[in-house]
């Protein structure tokens, strides 16, 4: 029998950009008002490669998901996520992109199931997505919550069904932002699989945890407060010393 | 030829859902968030009730009809639909069903349609208590109602394409509570000449007349339009940061 992640796996991998790239930011700013939160950054992450993004409170980390997202223009720059340039094709890259923010994305006056369900029908999943709610659910230890309001849930337990959210339509792009927030130790052991490297998906994950952090990556991108670039190149390239300097030595 | 991202992207187009679908799912679970909340219609309901009881002591009459009679009940379908536009895209906002919804590989205009028939919906459930309510309270004879109620279909019809775009627009707004009434109202006097235009003829006294009805019917049904056409061709613009 088919566990849940070959039944969450694509049964035909998506064809990488032409430029080998998943995501490619050029000289990319962000403003809002007077106020820059980006300043020229420019990375670029091959498909099926994890960037892990460094930097202190202010650094700009979760504005540069919300762009990659597709959630927000950039002031100034070219972004290209999946080969799409942003924002002209943003329709072609949204439902291949899968974010897990500070905010679960769930109405709270729904169940886990029907929060779901309803995002498995805006993806289009083929019988609203059952098999691949279930599966998911199961992974995370959810099933028996499944039918609960969100809102009388704990904050774990919604970051569960978040997870299970952002993953349920299979995305080639992962952006993460502290995907551990609000988990315990078994919880955090139980959606880690989840969010992890699998062939063919790309991911960007912000962290704060420098070390776990650097373990996981092969590319880094270290911020500044006020959103200016201290690094950005292979994880081989910054050690855990130079990452926690940019947080003022205590990350 | 293809490129690669269109390559990459062609299995997920067979499975992007057609506006219709997107439309249903958003209505669906907006229906179902209200039927268990009770946060909307409810409150427009007791609102409107509240507000015939203030005009039959206010006014110090029994009975009204014709143009008296069509502005007490246009006035207060409009201010209770203000609750319900109000309310419109709450969880949107706050639970991050935009971003959800935008990331999600389908047409904005699902979101304006749905909540465009939502709010039709509500209005529908409102007119299903308040017009009866307000024959009791008003009417002499009941006879002008059945028309009156292909007049505010029509007039919903120009309150939701208006509504929704209001709402959406002042939702991301600290003042939201402000803007939507204050700009609103203004876009919605069309509406409620042409509204009342046609409901002071269904209200006369002595029963009801048809003559320049039909005017005023078009004038509502021409404003549905350009305002569901407008909607339909801006949204995702407005749902753009």
């Amino acid at each position: 029998m088919a566990d849940a992640t070959s039944v969450q796996r694509r049964a035909d991998p998506a064809t990488p950009p032409a430029s080998g790239y998943a995501v490619e930011l050029s000289g990319v700013w962000r403003e809002f008002g007077d106020r820059a939160v980006l300043r020229d950054v420019t990375v670029n992450v091959p498909a099926g490669r994890t960037l892990v993004v460094l930097g202190p409170n202010g650094a700009g980390k979760t504005t540069l998901l919300r762009i990659l997202a597709t959630l927000l223009r950039p002031t100034v720059g070219g972004v290209s996520v999946l080969g799409c340039a942003l924002p002209r094709d943003a329709w072609r890259a949204r439902g291949r992109i899968g974010l897990l923010g500070h905010e679960p994305l769930l109405y709270r006056d729904l169940t886990g199931a029907e929060n779901l369900r309803f995002q498995a029908r805006l993806h289009g999943l083929p019988g609203d997505g059952v098999e691949q709610i279930r599966a998911l659910l199961d992974r995370v230890r959810m099933s028996r919550r499944a039918n609960e309001l969100v809102r009388n849930l704990s904050a774990g337990m919604v970051q569960r069904l978040a997870v299970c959210r952002a993953l349920l339509h299979d995305p080639e792009l992962l952006l993460l932002d502290e995907p551990g927030s609000h988990l315990d130790p078994e919880a955090a052991a139980l959606v880690e699989p989840l969010v992890g490297p699998a062939p063919g998906r790309t991911r960007v994950v912000v962290t704060h945890d420098v070390d776990a952090g650097l373990a996981e990556a092969n590319l880094v991108l270290a911020l500044r407060a006020g959103g200016s670039v201290a690094y950005a190149g292979p994880a081989s390239g910054l050690s855990a010393g130079d990452a926690r300097a940019i947080y003022g030595g205590a990350p | 030829m293809m490129s690669p991202a269109d390559a990459a992207g062609a299995g997920r187009d067979e499975r992007r859902p057609s506006t219709l679908a997107a439309l249903r799912a958003i209505l669906a679970k907006d229906l179902r968030v209200e039927l268990r909340t009770l946060q909307s219609v409810p409150a427009m309901a007791l609102f409107a009730i509240t507000t015939f009881v203030l005009f039959r002591y206010g006014l110090d009459r029994e009975s009204l009809s014709g143009g008296l009679a069509a502005g007490v009940l246009l006035a207060t379908v409009l201010f209770a639909a203000i609750l319900a536009v109000n309310r419109l895209f709450v969880a949107e906002r706050d639970e991050g069903g935009f971003d959800a919804i935008r990331l999600a590989p389908i047409d904005g205009s699902a979101l304006l349609g749905a909540k465009a028939a939502a709010l039709v919906i509500y209005l529908l459930v409102l007119e299903a208590i308040a017009v009866p309510a307000f024959g009791l309270f008003f009417l002499d004879s009941w006879s002008g109602l059945a028309p009156l109620l292909g007049v505010l279909l029509l007039a919903d019809l120009g309150l939701a394409a208006t509504g929704v775009l209001v709402s959406s627009i002042a939702a991301n707004s600290r003042a939201r509570d402000l803007l939507v009434p204050l700009v609103l109202l203004p876009l919605l006097v069309p509406v409620m000449i042409a509204a009342a235009g046609a409901s002071q003829e269904l209200l006369a006294a002595g029963g009801p007349s048809y003559d320049g009805v039909a005017k005023w019917l078009a004038v509502l049904a021409f404003y549905d339009m350009t305002f569901a056409a407008v909607g339909f061709a801006v949204y995702d613009y407005l749902l753009e940061d």
